[in-house]
């Protein structure tokens, strides 16, 4: 199939920026999003064009590297899948498809479709763990979890740290990343224990990086490659409310 | 070289605790005193920087990511091995250490394995105690399942994501002392050099990958955990980044590189379906718990799966290993559906494949058992095949996974550079010739949370240090060489590709190097290698600039060095006259075409040492002897 690409082009961080439309010839169906930009990338690169900067890693929708707004969407058609999944037959010959960066201002773009997610790191260092030192730790089965539990938890820690939830907001807000970790947490017994110095740090660390708040729009949970539910949103404003009551 | 590997006397149950009684230690107060640098925050870098960092050490961490949390272990998708006997199965320490020896070929040090399968119980305490969330059963209890190559359920998992429960886990940790400040985290610096100052390792030279600038950084003593080298063939389960430049810039320094040739095919994997394939995507080898891998009996067939009746069906595993089946371990399972393949009774387009088949667990389990065991692994075949296995079979085939070898390292985890640590894959320590499933997360977490923090003590608290800065001459000549050598790669401007290098050198790799190695191949690779790495100086075009970001120029390093890896791997394949593991040469094979070793002559670690440029490595050899697992032919039948 044949498709144009009309892809953002940034040089760095203080470029302006603006759309390049490339068309990309004899792409297989069975072709992941991806590969189609590998080959667009080696033709530009033997017309000693610069490629277009794009992350990426893994492949198998599991290191949250990727992340491109595809036709106005995070991580393109279709629901629970990240970009690097994303096949080319969900696109019909003679498409012009649209790629662009995740646009937040806590994600700085550093070239092309390249932003600085470090903003979601520094969520994570003010809170997402527990305070469990390398051993001196009880036996694993000394405290049952309910299984229902278990699976909750597993729910909520599936999340990927793409920001594709913060790309979808249109408040550009963090809460369904900061909440999968807070609620995966508070959900276990052994993170019960330093339940409201974390969620009181993470939430403040999030409001200093720029990250808005949830306004009960849902985009996050619809893109989100892992379709964590906005479920633990509550939890986390449940969390947050039981530390200023407490 | 002489080398030494501090395996302690004594049996083989208290060793480990001997050991650690007489290693000498750093008072708490002097630790802060003390830089450490990690390169590479995966599982083994994470844990072992976080761990550093609980005692107080000084601690550096970089890694080509922008987070510690995109690390390739992430991808991992069975279990985790330990065993805790939580099944009443009748597992042991002995028993887990027993496996791992025979699954390795006997190629593995005894020493080394029993000291994984000892700590490996306290990993999965400390993980739960993290707030990994394992499978649990209905009691609420951790639940286990068996995988590849065991006959007891030691294995403990979080649906089809284990490697990135267990990641996300130690990158908690390291978050955590990263907020109290003993670890800083440097993101998106990649390192080209370890330096050495009066022979010891006292820091790095470093990439920044998004201002191009070549950077310094000094310590005390420099831990690699950069992982393994599988992407010299190209296609690959490995992530895209995944490369060998930290270990094999190390080893043009010193470090002797062990058992190159050791590479592991795993068997289940998506199979290839076009020219522009960037990677293969593997399928968690715990499928093979409830599926059945079969091909027809007719050579060709070219029918629907659903359509070839039971009868006319080859369940060759279970034909062939009554006593196994379809749990035999990853190399006997990759070897047999290549050669199932090329008789001829391949399946799919291509014929490169076998089936997967998961109707009868289906039936016998229901639909819901099965996706809730393997939801995600179903989910993302079907998202690239556009094919349902709930309703047809998968389509498998063997893919490069896991590197065996790696740098050479002592019982304390120390290479032939003295301070130079490798941990994780990277190094070559404890699988043998094979390793099996579910024991790559083990190691890695055993290397970082349970041994390194206690032997590089002993290092730091005996040695001297001379005065070290990043200022230091030692450090201007690394960065002036690096700087001159992206120079050169950057003024080439030929006509090929990074990525068609690559390719070609995939193919060389593959075709002659892969699963089934002979002389003659293996002698053609050591002819065409060195061929297209001269083309490659010639002929390479890197596109862009080097003062921002370009990945262009990144892969184009890391490519330089694969060609010459590739080169020391086919030279260990050529050089060990037996097949054993993941190391399979056609000549040498038992009547039923098993892999047959040669325990006479090639009981030893390979380890390659650097001579200098376009000069044969020199091949030192470290014996192995076995006193409590006598080797012994494998058989799973």
């Amino acid at each position: 199939m044949n498709v144009t690409l009309k892809v953002w082009r940034q040089k760095s961080k203080d470029d302006k920026g603006r759309f390049v439309s490339y068309p990309v010839r004899n792409v297989s169906p069975d072709a992941s999003f991806l590969e189609m930009l590998d080959v667009l990338n080696e033709e530009l690169g033997k017309k000693g064009e610069e490629p277009v900067a794009f992350d990426h890693d893994c492949r198998e929708g599991i290191c949250g590297s990727c992340g491109i707004v595809i036709d106005g969407r995070a991580h393109g058609p279709g629901r629970g899948a990240a970009t690097c999944e994303l096949r080319m037959r969900s696109f019909r010959d003679g498409d012009t498809i649209v790629a662009e960066p995740w646009r937040a201002t806590p994600f700085p773009v550093i070239k092309d479709l390249v932003v600085d997610r470090t903003s979601m790191d520094r969520i994570m260092y003010a809170g997402g763990y527990i305070s469990a030192k390398t051993g001196g730790v009880p036996d694993g089965n000394s405290t049952p979890i309910p299984k229902p539990v278990a699976e909750e938890a597993m729910d909520a820690a599936s999340c990927i740290g793409c920001g594709a939830c913060v790309a979808a907001c249109p408040n550009s807000s963090a809460m369904l990343f900061v909440g999968a970790k807070v609620s995966q947490l508070a959900l276990l017994p052994q993170g019960k224990v330093e339940a409201k110095r974390r969620v009181e740090r993470m939430v403040d660390q999030m409001d200093k990086e720029g990250f808005g708040n949830c306004s009960n729009n849902y985009a996050c949970e619809a893109e989100c490659p892992k379709e964590i539910s906005v479920q633990h949103i509550a939890r986390l404003n449940r969390e947050f409310l039981k530390k200023t009551l407490a | 070289m002489k080398l030494d590997s501090k395996i302690p006397s004594g049996p083989v149950e208290k060793q480990w605790d001997n050991y650690r009684f007489n290693l000498k230690l750093v008072n708490p107060s002097n630790k802060r005193k003390y830089t450490i640098i990690v390169v590479g925050t995966g599982l083994a870098g994470a844990s072992a920087a976080a761990s550093f960092g609980e005692l107080g050490y000084n601690v550096l961490a970089f890694s080509y990511h922008e987070s510690p949390r995109r690390a390739h272990s992430i991808s991992a998708q069975g279990g985790i091995n330990a065993p805790k006997n939580y099944a009443n199965d009748g597992d042991s320490i002995y028993r887990l250490f027993y496996d791992t020896v025979k699954g390795g070929d006997y190629r593995a040090r005894e020493a080394n394995v029993y000291r994984l399968a000892q700590v490996s119980n306290s990993i999965i305490d400390q993980c739960v105690a993290q707030g990994v969330p394992f499978a649990r059963d209905y009691a609420g209890y951790l639940d286990n399942r068996s995988f590849g190559g065991a006959q007891v359920s030691r294995t403990f998992y979080a649906r089809g994501q284990t490697g990135q429960q267990l990641l996300l886990g130690a990158y908690s940790a390291l978050c955590r002392q990263i907020d109290l400040g003993t670890v800083k985290f440097f993101p998106r610096r990649e390192m080209l050099d370890v330096v050495l100052v009066d022979g010891q390792a006292r820091g790095i030279v470093a990439r920044n990958l998004v201002s191009g600038a070549i950077e310094s950084y000094d310590a005390h003593a420099v831990v690699l955990a950069t992982g393994g080298y599988g992407n010299v063939f190209y296609l690959s389960t490995n992530a895209k980044a995944c490369n060998a430049t930290a270990i094999w810039r190390a080893y043009k320094k010193g470090a002797v590189f062990g058992n190159p040739c050791y590479t592991q095919i795993h068997p289940t994997c998506i199979p290839q379906s076009g020219d522009y394939q960037s990677k293969l995507t593997l399928m968690s080898e715990s499928l093979r718990n409830d599926g059945r891998i079969w091909v027809s009996k007719q050579k060709g067939d070219k029918r629907k799966p659903e359509e070839i009746p039971e009868s006319e069906r080859d369940y060759y595993l279970e034909r062939l290993y009554p006593s196994f089946g379809n749990l035999v371990p990853r190399d006997v399972a990759s070897r047999r559906a290549k050669e199932m393949c090329d008789k001829g009774f391949g399946v799919g387009p291509t014929g490169l494949a076998v089936y997967l088949d998961f109707s009868d667990a289906i039936k016998r389990l229901g639909k819901n058992v099965i996706e809730e065991k393997y939801g995600n692994l179903f989910d993302m075949y079907h998202e690239i095949t556009a094919e349902d296995p709930y309703k047809t079979p998968m389509r498998i085939y063997p893919a490069v996974h896991y590197t065996m070898g790696g740098l050479w390292v002592d019982y304390n985890l120390m290479s032939s550079i003295p301070g130079m640590y490798v941990i994780g894959e990277a190094n070559f320590s404890d699988h043998g010739a094979n390793r099996l499933g579910a024991s790559a997360l083990m190691q890695g977490l055993a290397d970082g949370y349970f041994v390194i923090p206690y032997t590089i003590g002993d290092y730091l608290a005996s040695s001297k240090f001379s005065p070290v800065t990043a200022e230091s001459t030692e450090f201007k000549t690394a960065k002036a060489d690096l700087d001159a050598m992206v120079h050169k790669l950057m003024s080439i401007n030929g006509k090929k590709s990074v990525e068609e290098f690559h390719r070609e050198l995939g193919k060389i790799m593959w075709d002659n190097v892969g699963m089934a190695r002979t002389k003659e191949t293996l002698t053609k690779a050591l002819e065409e290698i060195p061929k297209l790495r001269q083309e490659f100086w010639q002929n390479v075009k890197v596109v862009g600039s080097s003062n921002d970001l370009n990945a262009d120029l990144e892969r184009a390093g890391r490519v330089a060095d694969f060609m010459e890896l590739g080169e020391l791997l086919a030279r260990d394949a050529l050089h060990r006259e037996e097949s054993c593991g993941g190391h399979f040469r056609v000549e040498h094979q038992t009547e039923e075409g098993e892999a047959k070793r040669d325990d006479e002559k090639f009981s030893y670690v390979a380890a390659w040492e650097y001579a200098g440029p376009d000069k044969t490595p020199i091949l030192n050899k470290e014996p192995l002897s076995f006193e409590y697992v006598k080797p012994s032919q494998r058989s799973y039948k």
